[in-house]
């Protein structure tokens, strides 16, 4: 095996383009559990520790560039306002120490339906920078993910940083496991409000092949939302058509049953999760729109 | 095979042949002699390999040695002077919080770290900084028990006086 330990962001793109099967490591949280165990043996690692920029973000206006490497730890305590879907969804991924090494870059070279941070990334509207020798190219999240631990990457390309649209509007995070830490997730959902738009935005953990939208309840729920006129006048969402939507959100899954968990607990609790998520999103909506509607 | 140079416990270091797939748990363990921080789980799960990377509490199974190179690491062993205690590992004997051990290490490093960075934690940050530990012979209540009073001891000494 060799260890490739590039210094900088081009020496690491020039590596992968040499040796395209070189595992890049990041974190370590997933790669190295299947070295100790011996379930996989690369050829070579790339050790992407070293980068400075890929653990740091940017603001610029509208969008956070956050770099693929920036662990759980200073996302969780530094994006809140930004990103707090993605925050709430950090601080549950595992341990302190796991989220002191793990970062989103990880999660979406894993690409493991149950990573946590991929509801967070697909109601936001997440883009991830792919980069190669060859180029940049910014993959929308809806396209990233093609089967359970495989994505959209091409062999060559490395995660520069996912860039994400800072929050316009509350976003949730909810996340099923036996206990409050140390849990791969049963199943998780995570919803935006973008009220910019009008529209909302989720995404589903560990209930399907990869991580997925429900786009025909977040139809319907822009639909209610829009036709009697919630956006506007922050009146409570109606009850049957929350219910509803959880339902929608429930269809949207195709879990199976394993270990964690059963498909129909699994359909189940996404239901109520969703249900759960809006609620607490929408309370907040209404909370800031009575605010704003205050100090007009 | 590659050399790996690092700075254990303040000390620079140095482990030859070092295999590329080996995490930093096996090179303190196996390569310099440091075997308080316990392998257990070897994914993550069970924080017995807690080891502070660069001041920041991490499980040393889960680190590629060589991502270790030209960091700092402090284990166990470097939380007290040799032969001595320090005030989280002294409230863990007075308060029984060490039964079989297996965990202890992991739990001194986090709990070390806590009261670095939080002076007087409440249960839940305690909670909260120890969820990465398992320990299965105590039920954490005087684990509970020993963090708090390492807490309370070291809000009543002397700055200078802590281990």
């Amino acid at each position: 095996m060799e260890f490739l330990r590039p210094a900088g962001w081009e020496e690491a793109l020039a590596a992968k383009a040499e040796y395209p099967d070189a595992v890049p490591l990041a974190g370590g949280t997933d790669l190295m559990v299947e070295l100790n165990f011996g379930h996989r043996r690369p050829e070579r690692l790339l050790d992407l520790g070293r980068i400075a920029e890929l653990k740091e973000w940017e603001t610029d206006g509208d969008s956070v560039r956050l770099g693929a490497g920036v662990p759980y730890t200073r996302i969780m305590e530094g994006l809140r306002r930004e990103l707090p879907g993605l925050a709430l969804a950090s601080h549950t991924v595992a341990s302190p120490q796991i989220r002191h090494r793990g970062g989103v870059g990880g999660n979406l070279g894993t690409a493991s339906p149950a990573g946590d941070a991929h509801p967070a990334l697909l109601a936001a509207g997440a883009e991830v920078e792919a980069v190669s020798a060859r180029g940049t190219r910014l993959i929308p999240i809806d396209d990233f993910y093609l089967g359970p631990k495989r994505n959209a990457l091409a062999p060559d390309e490395l995660i520069r940083a996912v860039r994400v649209r800072r929050a316009d509007g509350p976003q949730q995070y909810a996340k099923v496991g036996t206990r409050n830490a140390m849990v791969i997730a049963v199943c998780a959902f995570g919803l935006a409000l973008h009220p910019q738009t009008r529209s909302v935005r989720t995404g589903i953990g560990s209930a399907a092949p990869t991580p997925v939208r429900a786009r025909e309840a977040e139809e319907f729920l822009g639909g209610v939302l829009e036709e009697e006129r919630c956006w506007e006048s922050g009146r409570v969402v109606p009850p049957a058509a929350a219910r509803h939507f959880a339902d929608l959100c429930a269809a949207a899954c195709s879990p199976i049953d394993d270990v964690r968990g059963t498909a129909a607990y699994r359909r189940r609790a996404v239901g109520v999760l969703a249900r759960r998520t809006l609620g607490w999103a929408w309370e907040e909506y209404r909370g800031s729109a009575r605010a704003t509607e205050g100090a007009a | 095979m590659m050399r790996v140079r690092l700075t254990v416990n303040g000390r620079a270091r140095e482990a030859d042949d070092v295999w590329e797939g080996e995490s930093l748990l096996y090179v303190l363990r196996e390569r310099l002699g440091l075997p308080g921080s316990k392998n257990a789980c070897e994914q993550g799960e069970c924080g017995s390999c807690t080891v502070r990377l660069d001041g920041v509490p991490v499980c040393a199974c889960l680190v590629a040695a060589g991502q270790a190179e030209g960091c700092e690491v402090v284990t166990v062993e470097g939380l007290a002077p040799e032969g001595e205690l320090s005030t989280v590992q002294r409230a863990f004997v007075d308060a029984g919080a060490v039964q079989c051990g297996f965990c202890t290490p992991g739990l001194l490093v986090a709990a070390d770290d806590l009261l670095d960075r939080n002076p007087k934690p409440a249960d839940a940050d305690i909670r909260e900084a120890l969820s990465g530990n398992l320990c299965r012979c105590t039920g954490y209540e005087k684990i509970m028990d020993a963090v708090r009073l390492a807490a309370a001891r070291r809000c009543a000494e002397p700055e200078g006086d802590r281990a």
